[in-house]
């Protein structure tokens, strides 16, 4: 009874697995395949070919979109990592009216439908002369990216001891220098989380990114796998597809094996979208 | 006489410090609300307006304020006859909400009952946990626009390697088209993305039920209660909140799913949803203030369940202090 109980656990966690990592396997067994290859179905890796990766790496503008994606990510977290360190000290080591109204606005901006601000943001970009340029990403990014970094940042510092601005207080320290000294190099593992999981949100992101850019050379990677399109409907470029699919998958599925406690951790504090 | 008494002037002293840690913070936030209100609240309220407006992608400047006829318009042909016009009276809209709500609805209520197998399994103690853990995670980190393509891949009809292996297995007995064809759309939608989004529901599950003490558990085990009643009585009552708020956070980002079904299924009537309505009529169909009307019905819909949310999780602001 107990045997079969642990056969039927391990069944289930081998399901689990294959089920999660199948898919990523095919594309990668597919990326592989060139020529009719591709459309002979195979369970294991049977071919070996770079094709796809130097078609995608060659011709036409992946390259650039990588680069792209590349910038308008860091960027992103660059900004609103700055913006939300100084807010989120304010919103959880001080108290002051209205605190917990401001809470409620960023957590509710936070779950915002993108498609409400589209045409509005559209409005403005336009206005602004940035359309077709990645710094109306940039912008537009920040709508998501914020509200999430000040909201994690905020539940890890109203953790940190009292203990330790009290002695910086004493010793007349003002708020800024209690920031960034104080709490600045406690913060590091927060910094790190929230602003891989900023990062993430950013290189995925799709429809701000479909919507405000419309030239090959300045779209972002997500954009340029799904117009990815071959001469007719009938022969979709698989292969070059799935090369490209790995190049973006592969970092970010390395960086969260390599970070994955902390982003758990980082997921449950924020509650944050998948 | 008081300036002199030390207690009065350190009482001083700290309300000064209040004072400027106060206007300091307001400083602080100064930034970061700006910002907030330039991409998100200046653009929602434009939208907004767009909404009662008659704008036209190409003339947004030139656009005039029509009142709710994008919303409901009686057009009178004379001698009483007319029609209803706008978002309320078009069907193609109600099919959008139909859909909407039925992929939510069974997305998250899949997502939810998987979450809760990978979270009991990875909660249990067991040899390779931290391999399965980053097994689980791996869904999670793919993006959805490649999600969406390696699974459009293995469904594809032809070539595909879900027909294969069902026709091998024998539960099909024909290849299945799974993303074109108009009864199994739906249905490819719904694998990928309940695919996809149970690693995210699964570690907020396991959050809530790492947070049950664990001599509840031995307690059960020595009066020799069945495992499956434990879950029933004892787990499943304590992880709920858990539970009610990955639900809710799970159902308000089903609500506006749209890269997914953007690339999988484009231009099927099965599969629109109401933010992939909206976005087709704002920049394909030029009809920019139709869409702004569409945008803004969907964030009343959000709205309200944000708010509803908000009551339930009764969301920690104050961090217990």
């Amino acid at each position: 009874m107990k045997l079969l109980k642990s056969i039927g656990f391990y069944a289930l966690v081998v399901i689990i697995v294959v089920v999660s990592v199948f898919p990523f396997y095919y594309a990668i067994l597919t990326s592989f395949k060139s020529g009719t290859a591709i459309f002979q179905v195979d369970y294991w890796p049977k071919h070996f070919s770079m094709f796809n990766y130097r078609m995608v790496m060659t011709q036409g503008s992946f390259p650039l979109n990588l680069l792209n994606s590349l910038f308008v990510s860091s960027v992103v977290v660059v900004i609103s990592l700055f913006l939300a360190i100084t807010a989120s000290f304010a919103l959880a080591r001080v108290k002051f009216r209205g605190r917990k109204l401001l809470l409620l606005t960023i957590l509710s901006v936070s779950m915002f439908p993108q498609i409400a601000v589209l045409a509005g943001l559209f409005e403005m970009i336009r206005g602004l002369g940035l359309y077709n340029t990645l710094w109306s990403l940039i912008l537009a990014y920040m709508i998501f990216t914020l509200p999430f970094t000040v909201w994690v940042l905020t539940t890890f510092m109203r953790d940190l001891p009292v203990e330790l601005e009290e002695a910086a207080i004493v010793d007349g320290a003002n708020s800024w220098t209690i920031v960034t000294k104080v709490f600045m190099p406690l913060m590091w593992p927060a910094l790190v989380t929230t602003g891989l999981l900023a990062f993430i949100a950013a290189w995925n992101e799709f429809l701000f990114a479909l919507t405000f850019v419309s030239n090959n050379d300045t779209r972002t990677v997500p954009v340029a796998i799904a117009l990815l399109s071959g001469a007719s409907e009938q022969e979709i470029p698989w292969g070059p597809i799935m090369a490209a699919s790995v190049i973006v998958t592969v970092p970010l599925v390395i960086l969260v094996l390599i970070f994955q406690r902390k982003i758990v951790a980082g997921l449950t504090a924020g509650g944050v979208k998948g | 006489m008081a300036a002199s008494d030390p207690a009065t002037a350190a009482r001083r002293r700290r309300s000064n410090l209040k004072a400027e840690r106060i206007r300091s913070s307001w400083i602080f936030l100064a930034p970061m609300l700006a910002v907030l209100a330039f991409v998100a609240g200046w653009p929602l309220l434009k939208t907004i307006w767009f909404g009662f407006t008659d704008a036209s992608l190409d003339a947004l400047s030139a656009a005039d304020f029509i009142g709710l006829n994008n919303y409901l318009e009686w057009v009178d042909y004379g001698d009483g006859e007319g029609e209803y016009f706008g978002l309320l009276a078009d069907p193609d809209w109600w099919r959008a909400v139909y859909n909407t709500v039925f992929f939510s609805v069974v997305s998250v209520f899949f997502e939810t009952i998987f979450g809760t197998i990978v979270a009991l399994v990875l909660h249990a103690e067991f040899k390779g946990r931290g391999l399965v853990r980053a097994a689980v995670l791996i869904p999670w980190a793919i993006p959805t626009i490649v999600s969406a393509k390696m699974w459009a891949w293995m469904m594809n009809d032809q070539f595909g390697i879900l027909n294969d292996l069902f026709l091998h297995i024998g539960l099909i007995s024909q290849p299945i088209a799974w993303t074109a064809s108009s009864d199994t759309a739906m249905i490819a939608v719904l694998i990928v993305d309940i695919w996809k989004t149970t690693p995210f529901m699964a570690l907020l599950i396991l959050a809530g039920l790492q947070m049950i003490p664990q001599d509840i558990y031995e307690a059960a085990k020595i009066d020799g209660i069945n495992p499956v009643k434990v879950f029933f009585k004892v787990t499943l009552p304590l992880i709920k909140p858990a539970l009610a708020v990955a639900v809710i956070f799970r159902a308000l980002d089903a609500l506006r799913v749209f890269d997914l079904i953007y690339v999988l299924t484009p231009n099927n009537s099965q599969t629109r949803t109401m933010s992939v309505f909206a976005q087709e009529n704002l920049f394909q169909f030029d009809k920019f203030a139709y869409g702004s009307a569409a945008s803004t019905l969907l964030f009343l819909v959000i709205g309200i369940i944000t708010i509803v949310y908000l009551k339930v999780a009764r969301v920690d602001l104050e961090g217990g202090r």
